[in-house]
């Protein structure tokens, strides 16, 4: 073979080897898709899955394998999550791209990339340890501590960086004239941040919320530490509508973790079949997010 | 005026206590972390393997080793895989004509993003199924790695993509006009010239692979003996923390675990910002 024949059969292979990797993503996507699908099959035949929807029992001893209690889990700790971290992202987030001078970014910005490395078991040791006890303090009927308000607060720090980040990107994007303008026209700063630079920023603050809740949505093991796993479907402990954060709670990630590596048969395929439940909620959740960053990107 | 320079001044008040309150968590996670698990470290807990069963007892000396195992396997498989698809997405396919050719950037791209927001959970489950039972590699390294590769894929991905695209194209122009073909300017002298910021990406997964315990609950078994091979199964320092916290609540020894694996964050982030701010500064 002369040399020039094997430059160019070289860069060819390399170029398939490499579309190759490109489509490795898609494939993993699609067989993990299939895998799921395929093992959550026998559930969905035998128990159907509006009836896994609509049962709150989970009962796998007993045949009886209804997930609303989890969904309700997973949904009420994200709600709460959201409710303590957003205001607390949004409000860091436009600190950081308006008005902290550069050396107070400087110590601020670092420490919200540690609090997105921290790894999530070390979110729940903490919460077992710290945000538990504090919880227990609560005077209420059968209050533990474990439960959706410590799994809410725990989350919420574990989303903060997330939604802090993608909103700081946000307010970062909105064009230099808008703000400018504004200021020309006798607008104080704040003015100009309330009026100008966070209606400019909307589409892209939303999807930051969105992406966190899906990230939230997907956490497993710091909730499994402190929101106590038992499968009841949430109700207030006292007359008070919010005790319901001091009842326990299991969710769907939880779920699938604790009981995954005993289940056999259909139980197992009814963890699988809950996989999938979660897996296409997060895509809904992750894509409507995208589908807001463009319209904002657009318009 | 005076009405508007008030709220202003209010506006501004809460926004400094929001971004106090940032640094005060994180402060108050990582400091109390340290108080509690540092003084139970010595140079025992790294030498010494948990002694198992419900005693808590022993150090972490076989976490270690798996954790390690962990970063070694699961980088060999997702480096080359997601630093390939990078060059793919950057290199090749820029400035294509050829529909069929963005055709499939596009269904890459939707792959990619779709990979990095599918929760590590789901992961595992998947692992859980195909590698654990369905091609009979049980609980082990390889199952596990399998499994974290694809958590890591994406991370790879994006971040080579900006490293190749910091790369300034008169690079590739003076290659590509001396006679070298795409694979040769891309091998000898896009690659070379983004490696920095490559190796900021593969340390990014490597802290993720640390970090990660939802995957490995599943895959990796739990064993806390050292492994021996491929096939053993294990527990990362991750893993350990979960197992002394929720088994045999052994809170000293978690806090200890937990302070070792915040300070390897601590250290890989300094890494990372140190080459970051260089790659920068070169730039600059």
């Amino acid at each position: 073979m002369t040399p020039g024949i094997r430059r160019t059969g070289i860069e060819k292979t390399m170029k398939m080897v490499l579309m190759i990797s490109a489509l490795a993503s898609v494939l993993i996507v699609l067989l993990i898709f299939l895998f799921t699908a395929k093992e959550a099959m026998p559930a969905f035949r035998e128990i159907g899955i509006g009836k896994m929807l609509s049962d709150t029992t989970w009962r796998p001893g007993n045949n009886q394998f209804g997930i609303l209690a989890m969904i309700a889990g997973s949904g009420l700790v994200t709600l709460g999550a959201v409710f303590i971290g957003v205001p607390l992202a949004l409000g860091t987030a436009v600190f950081l791209s308006e008005i902290a001078p550069l050396w107070v970014a400087k110590i601020v910005r670092p420490s919200i990339e540690l609090l997105a490395g921290i790894p999530s078991v070390v979110y729940g040791l903490f919460g077992m340890v710290v945000i538990v006890p504090w919880v227990r303090m609560i005077p209420a009927p059968g209050n533990t501590g474990y439960g959706l308000l410590s799994a809410s607060i725990v989350l919420a720090v574990m989303v903060l960086p997330t939604i802090a980040n993608i909103s700081e990107f946000a307010v970062r994007s909105v064009p230099r004239g808008y703000k400018e303008g504004s200021m020309a026209l006798g607008a104080t700063k704040w003015e100009t941040i309330s009026r100008v630079i966070i209606p400019a920023a909307k589409p892209g603050i939303i999807s930051a919320v969105v992406l966190g809740l899906g990230r939230a949505l997907g956490e497993t093991i710091a909730m499994i530490m402190v929101i106590g796993n038992s499968v009841i479907l949430p109700t207030p402990v006292t007359s008070n509508p919010l005790s319901i954060f001091l009842s326990r709670a299991r969710t769907l990630t939880g779920n699938i973790a604790v009981e995954i590596s005993y289940a056999t048969g259909v139980h197992e395929s009814a963890l699988f079949a809950t996989g999938v439940i979660l897996f296409i909620l997060i895509m809904l959740v992750n894509s409507s997010a995208r589908f807001l960053m463009r319209k904002g990107a657009r318009s | 005026m005076n009405k508007r320079s008030f709220a202003q001044n209010t506006a501004f008040g809460i926004f400094w206590l929001t971004g106090a309150t940032a640094v005060l968590i994180m402060v108050f996670v990582v400091g109390y972390i340290m108080v509690k698990g540092l003084p139970g470290i010595s140079a025992d807990f790294f030498t010494t393997s948990p002694r198992g069963g419900l005693s808590g007892e022993g150090g972490i000396y076989s976490t270690i080793v798996t954790t390690f195992y962990m970063i070694v396997v699961t980088l060999a498989f997702a480096t080359p895989l997601g630093v390939g698809a990078a060059i793919y997405l950057t290199e090749y396919s820029a400035n294509t004509e050829s529909r069929v050719v963005r055709k499939l950037v596009i269904l890459a791209r939707f792959g990619v993003e779709t990979l990095a927001g599918v929760p590590s959970i789901i992961f595992g489950l998947f692992g859980y199924a195909l590698f654990v039972t369905a091609l009979n590699m049980g609980f082990s390294i390889l199952s596990a790695s399998l499994a974290g590769a694809c958590l890591i894929i994406p991370v790879i991905i994006r971040t080579t993509e900006e490293a190749l695209k910091s790369v300034p194209a008169g690079y590739r122009e003076g290659s590509l006009a001396l006679g070298a073909n795409r694979w040769e300017t891309t091998w000898k002298v896009v690659l070379p010239a983004a490696f920095r910021g490559i190796s900021t990406g593969v340390l990014l997964s490597a802290g993720r692979i640390v970090s990660e315990t939802a995957i490995f609950f599943v895959t990796l078994g739990g064993s806390y003996r050292v492994p021996h091979s491929l096939m053993s199964g294990g527990r990362t320092m991750a893993l350990h923390v979960y197992y002394l916290a929720m088994e045999t609540r052994a809170f000293d020894k978690a806090m200890s675990t937990a302070a070792v694996l915040v300070g390897m964050i601590i250290l890989m982030n300094l890494i990372i910002n140190t080459i970051t701010s260089r790659i920068s500064a070169k730039q600059g």
